[in-house]
């Protein structure tokens, strides 16, 4: 992490009455930064976001934007511009007009604005928009003119507040692409708030989860899905298999994990920090286990039973049951080598589960 | 309307007796007052049938009577004046009740819209106690005063779905890209609230323009045109003139109020 944050939240609560939407939460945004809070609804994620944009007082505790405390300063005078939810396009207003909104306190002459709205048009892809009217404008393309808007200004920080959430799935993934290319483009921060998990993955440089009013760990994408630090992370993100399991440590460079279901595995020392006999929580993703039809004659491995198969297309969902372990396990494969009914696995049948031991992650026990 | 032998949606589809009883609703409701145009072109001082023949007389002896234009006057200028005062009270209200959380606002609102159904006379009564009280003299004033309890329901109750209307992040964006309050108003609150206010602005002139009860307990020496034709109504080779006055009253608040209802749904159905 850089040491010139450029966003720093420091110590922040914030409480509506009695019920506290934010609870002690600490983290940092580099400039230039794709950073994105991702939660279930409720999680404070857009209470965090309409903070930085000075909708919402904190508490206590403090935010700094490019190194000015920003308590006393209100929104219109803060160096970020928002992307709402519901894209708020003033409907009396044409798009040129919604566009250029912010520029009155510019003085800037008529072919000045012109043109940096001609710009704008062309950033968006919407040339020659500028006379059409906001109702006529699809939601794709009002989420746009909100960009526009708002990067106009030429903001410090940019901020999102699920604005891809009203699109509908195909709309969705293409203005993923584009806000990513656009965020490249422009080089301005950009604090992005969603619950769609995959949209925050595909996005973002780094990711805050969030849970409670809580910031449960802040990572990358990969940090995130390959080493979560919590169950709750964990389970959040992607699937997860847990296995309850107890420390063994030899005395020697060695340490081990004695699960239910999987038998022992050897973890290197840097992974385990408790102490012999302590409990712990071993996760393995569902991609991360191998089916073979025989026995292995070498690595990490379990006999199991297939319990139910879901086909996917592209892959495979299994459930398998081990013994040891009362839940069945969720085994994620592709279907690379799949080509007709008889190649897949059948219900009932008999399997051998092989890992790595370097995809297992070890967690505290509940 | 459909065609026969298409059934329509469930919703949608025709209903004869429910057709029946709209246009009966329609002629109760109406026909009355057509009695009243229908007599004032009849070239007779009696308000009798058969119809004497067509006359525009009694609108010409209107246009040369000063008293008719006095009251006539003084009736615009309450009416504007009212207007003006209770649309702009109804903006910082309706603005309030939607935008702040107040408590007991259910409440509020209702002591609000309270004088739609407590009785004219019993408000005029009320006002006029007090107003004698405390040693204020019947004028216009007195009489813009009454009308403006009258017409703050009206104008807020006009203004209330304008302001409930518009996404509340609409200012926000606007506070967001660089302006203050003042100019949020300006550039965006009232333009998307604008119809709704000229919709008010009609509806109370009309409503103040046409009130009798309270200008009849408040006003002084100066009469409103209601008052005007009320003092007509002692003098019988009055009445055409009165119902020729009472026409062009009828008329003018009829457009009045239509396009005030026109206005003030304006941009609401494909918001």
């Amino acid at each position: 992490m850089k040491n010139d944050a450029f966003i720093s939240i420091r110590n922040v609560n914030k409480y509506f009455g009695s019920f506290q939407a934010i609870d002690n939460v600490n983290m940092d945004i580099g400039e230039g930064e794709f950073f994105s809070l991702l939660g279930a609804s409720g999680c404070g994620k857009t209470t965090l976001l309409r903070m930085l944009a000075g909708f919402e007082s904190t508490s206590d505790g403090e935010i700094l934007i490019d190194g000015q405390p920003s308590a006393d300063v209100p929104p219109h005078h803060r160096p970020v511009n928002m992307v709402f939810q519901s894209y708020a396009i003033f409907p009396h207003l044409n798009v040129a007009d919604n566009i250029a909104y912010g520029l009155r306190k510019h003085k800037l002459s008529k072919p000045q604005k012109q043109e940096m709205v001609d710009e704008m048009l062309e950033l968006i892809k919407l040339p020659g928009y500028g006379k059409r009217k906001a109702n006529e404008l699809s939601g794709g393309q009002r989420q746009r003119i909100a960009l526009a808007r708002a990067l106009i200004l030429k903001p410090k920080v940019l901020l999102l507040d699920e604005p891809l959430g009203a699109l509908d799935k195909q709309l969705r993934e293409q203005m993923q692409l584009e806000l990513r290319a656009l965020q490249r483009q422009v080089g301005i921060t950009f604090v992005f708030v969603t619950h769609d998990q995959e949209e925050a993955l595909t996005l973002s440089d780094r990711i805050a989860v969030m849970s409670g009013g809580k910031v449960l760990q802040v990572d990358t994408p990969e940090g995130l899905y390959e080493a979560p630090t919590t169950r709750e992370v964990a389970s959040f993100i992607g699937n997860m298999n847990f296995f309850q399991g107890t420390v063994r440590r030899n005395g020697s460079s060695e340490a081990a994990i004695e699960t239910q279901g999987l038998g022992s595995i050897p973890i290197s020392l840097e992974k385990v920090t408790k102490p012999d006999g302590a409990p712990v929580q071993v996760a393995l993703r569902p991609e991360k286990f191998e089916l073979l039809e025989e026995e292995p004659t070498g690595g990490h491995f379990v006999s199991a039973k297939m319990d139910k198969t879901a086909y996917l297309g592209e892959r495979s969902h299994y459930y398998v049951t081990l013994d040891g372990k009362s839940e069945p396990v969720a085994v994620s494969s592709t279907n690379q080598f799949v080509a007709r009914d008889d190649d897949r696995w059948k219900e009932g049948e008999p399997v051998w589960l092989s890992w790595s031991p370097e995809a297992v992650v070890v967690l505290d026990a509940d | 309307m459909s065609a026969r032998g298409d059934t329509g949606t469930y919703i949608k589809r025709p209903n004869r007796p429910l057709q029946i009883y709209a246009v009966i609703f329609l002629i109760v409701l109406y026909v009355p007052v057509l009695f009243i145009p229908m007599f004032s072109f009849n070239d007779s001082i009696y308000v009798r049938f058969p119809l004497q023949g067509f006359t525009l007389q009694w609108y010409a002896e209107l246009w040369s009577r000063d008293a008719v234009w006095a009251a006539l006057f003084n009736s615009v200028k309450v009416g504007a004046v009212v207007a003006a005062i209770s649309t702009i009270l109804g903006v910082v209200a309706a603005r309030a009740i939607t935008r702040y959380r107040i408590p007991g606002k259910s409440a509020l609102v209702t002591f609000i819209m309270m004088p739609l159904v407590i009785p004219g006379i019993i408000f005029g009564v009320a006002l006029l106690v007090l107003l004698s009280r405390m040693g204020v003299p019947l004028s216009l004033y007195t009489v813009t005063l009454g009308h403006l309890i009258v017409c703050l329901p009206f104008a807020v109750a006009t203004l209330l779905p304008r302001f409930e209307g518009f996404d509340p992040s609409m200012e926000e964006a606007s506070a967001d890209l660089g302006e203050n309050g003042w100019w949020t108003f300006w550039r965006v609150t009232f333009p998307m609230v604008f119809p709704g206010v000229v919709a008010s602005l009609l509806l109370t002139f009309t409503i103040s323009f046409d009130e009798f009860i309270m200008a009849f307990f408040l006003t002084g020496t100066d009469a409103t045109l209601p008052m005007y034709i009320w003092g007509q109504l002692r003098f019988p080779q009055e009445f055409p003139s009165v119902l020729a006055l009472s026409s062009l009253i009828l008329f003018i608040s009829f457009i009045l109020v239509f396009i005030a209802q026109r206005v003030g749904r304006m941009g609401l159905e494909d918001a």
